[in-house]
């Protein structure tokens, strides 16, 4: 079987984070949960603070940038991917929404999605699904239904959930994704829409104007 | 061969220098200012931007142009652009068909869809059909300058019977129509599929998006049989700005580029300098740009430059426009000139293309006749 391609993409703030090292924990999960199932894959990690220059400029002026573009494409052609915001203010991070913003609209269409979040307390944890899930339903993405929230505790051996500690919600919701990542046939390459070769069906001048041309 | 010129956005913006804006009147008037240096200077081309919304001041294209006409003898008005989208295209065939009759032939017009969207309901459309309605009212707009009596019915305008457009246009020869676009695969196909021209505006983003674009063009150009790919008429934005020595030329004009509309308190000067075809320096300097355009998009008609925006006073753009046409454009017409097969297309003008006319329908060489009846 084909390999799958895993794109992760954080949003925290400081090197290291603690998004990326929640990101980092959940691909490590999901690249041993395809293996379980005979799946390679093969993982992409996008640190969005070194994107933070090119896309305010996106959004603010349309200027273009080639390593944005290039970062864009390569999450829009991922089997799966894994997001990581913190939690700032009740919600995701300005950062993360400006990578959100800055998606085509049909850019993450059908794909599976899993969400991480992480904050200094756990009395953030529902931010995941009252902020960030919508925007994933938005993009007609698939989250799949186990988020992971870590709170600074979790990141030590007491004052975490000792009940469920982190990792446990690690290994359930990275299952769920390797899941949906194997079930699904491999993300076909987009077509590119400058290339003669490709240009056709619905896009010739015929098809364009159909009956609306006029006659 | 070439054709050279200036295309104006009409922005009135504040001069970031003084902090003094223009009135919308004395901003109309530079436009026109502008165009008669243009002329002077021996460049072909003046193109205007149509805008609804300020800071924007070109609302009426062909009441300018016309203007505009009356007071130049040999330089091209065209459009940078007109709203294929929103405008009704029987009054954008009317209406350019008009100013052809007054400017003898001198016209030719630039389709673009216009991105900014309350300009769609205002006009009672919708952003999300911008396409379509591109595609459907330029096919009207099409037939209505070539056919006396159209019969059409379409999804966005009322019906037609019998309709006549008047005035017809000059010599029975449209204006040659350039569909602009920054990046849409759709306005290619459908500039090709008319073997019109394509303008791509490439002064916001970088060569490698405009190289892919226009060579689907040009592919497709030739696959609809109007010529192999080479032999396509692509138009190019530009924008410079030059003083004798580079680095006044760069501190002159970076508050200018810092506070501009679009662009400004986003990427550098230098950064923006590296990835978009603006150059700021000495005249030779953009020569050097601009020759070397061909490499990356083939030999190609049309070049226009963005000169007037930002803020920058009427006398600074009066004096680029002078080195434009003194120091820049001779060079770079020479310089195009060299290797240039003889299998690409000049850039179109009225009298060739009545020329081109007659000749197919008679087999006879027209250029003399039409020389005659208009020079």
């Amino acid at each position: 079987m084909s390999e799958r391609r895993i794109v992760v993409v954080t949003a925290g703030l400081g090197t290291p984070s603690s998004s990326r090292l929640l990101a980092d924990r959940l691909s490590i999960a999901v690249t041993a949960g395809l293996e379980e199932r005979g799946v390679r894959s093969s993982v992409e990690t996008f640190e969005l603070r070194e994107y933070a220059r090119d896309l305010v400029d996106r959004l603010t002026t349309g200027f273009p940038s080639q390593r944005l573009d290039a970062m864009l494409a390569d999450v829009g052609a991922a089997d799966g991917l894994i997001v990581v915001s913190p939690i700032f203010s009740t919600s995701y991070s300005g950062l993360f929404k400006l990578f959100i913003d800055v998606l085509d609209t049909e850019a993450l269409e059908s794909m599976p999605v899993l969400i991480g979040a992480n904050a200094g307390t756990a009395r953030h944890s529902l931010a995941i699904d009252y902020a960030i899930r919508p925007l994933f339903a938005y993009l007609h993405a698939d989250a799949v239904p186990t988020g992971v929230f870590a709170a600074s505790s979790d990141w030590g051996d007491s004052g975490g959930d000792a009940v469920r500690p982190l990792q446990e919600r690690i290994d359930r919701a990275a299952g769920e994704l390797a899941r949906a990542i194997a079930l699904r046939d491999p993300r076909p390459s987009a077509i590119d829409p400058f290339d003669p070769a490709a240009f056709g069906d619905g896009r010739l001048m015929g098809d364009l104007l159909g009956g609306a041309g006029g006659r | 061969m070439m054709q050279f010129g200036i295309f104006s956005v009409g922005d009135v913006t504040m001069d970031p220098t003084t902090g003094r804006t223009p009135t919308e009147n004395e901003r109309i008037k530079a436009m026109v200012a502008i165009a008669l240096k243009a002329e002077e200077v021996g460049l072909d081309v003046f193109a205007a931007g149509e805008h609804h919304n300020p800071p924007f001041v070109p609302s009426s294209p062909t009441t300018m142009l016309g203007y505009i006409a009356a007071r130049t003898e040999k330089i091209v008005l065209s459009t940078s652009t007109t709203l294929i989208t929103t405008n009704d295209p029987v009054k954008i065939a009317e209406d350019f068909s008009m100013l052809q009759h007054l400017a003898d032939g001198r016209v030719d017009v630039m389709m673009g869809r216009g991105n900014t969207g309350p300009v769609y309901p205002w006009f009672g459309k919708d952003i999300r059909q911008g396409v379509e309605l591109a595609l459907e009212n330029y096919n009207l707009l099409h037939r209505l300058w070539r056919e006396d009596y159209v019969d059409w019915q379409g999804r966005f305008r009322t019906p037609l019977q019998g309709f006549q457009s008047t005035p017809r246009p000059l010599d029975d020869t449209p204006p040659f129509v350039w569909h602009g676009s920054i990046r849409t695969p759709e306005i290619a196909e459908q500039a090709a599929f008319y073997g019109d021209g394509f303008f791509a505006n490439n002064i916001f983003w970088p060569k490698e998006h405009f190289m892919r674009l226009i060579g689907l063009y040009r592919q497709r150009f030739e696959h609809y049989g109007h010529g192999r790919a080479e032999q396509a008429i692509v138009g190019l934005g530009g924008q410079a700005f030059m003083r004798k020595n580079s680095q006044d030329a760069v501190a002159e004009f970076r508050p200018y580029f810092d506070n501009a509309p679009v662009y400004g308190h986003g990427p550098s000067l230098e950064d923006f300098m590296r990835q978009t075809p603006l150059t700021v320096g000495s005249p030779q300097e953009v020569i050097d740009r601009y020759a070397a355009m061909r490499d990356h998009f083939g030999d190609y008609q049309r070049q226009l430059f963005l000169m007037d925006h930002a803020g920058l006073p009427l006398k600074t753009v009066l004096e680029q426009i002078d080195i434009l046409g003194e120091e820049v454009v001779p060079v770079l017409r020479r310089e195009l000139a060299v290797n240039r097969p003889d299998s690409v297309p000049d850039a179109p003008t009225h009298a060739a293309r009545v020329a081109a006319a007659v000749e197919s329908e008679t087999g006879v060489l027209g250029a003399s006749a039409v020389e005659a009846a208009h020079v």
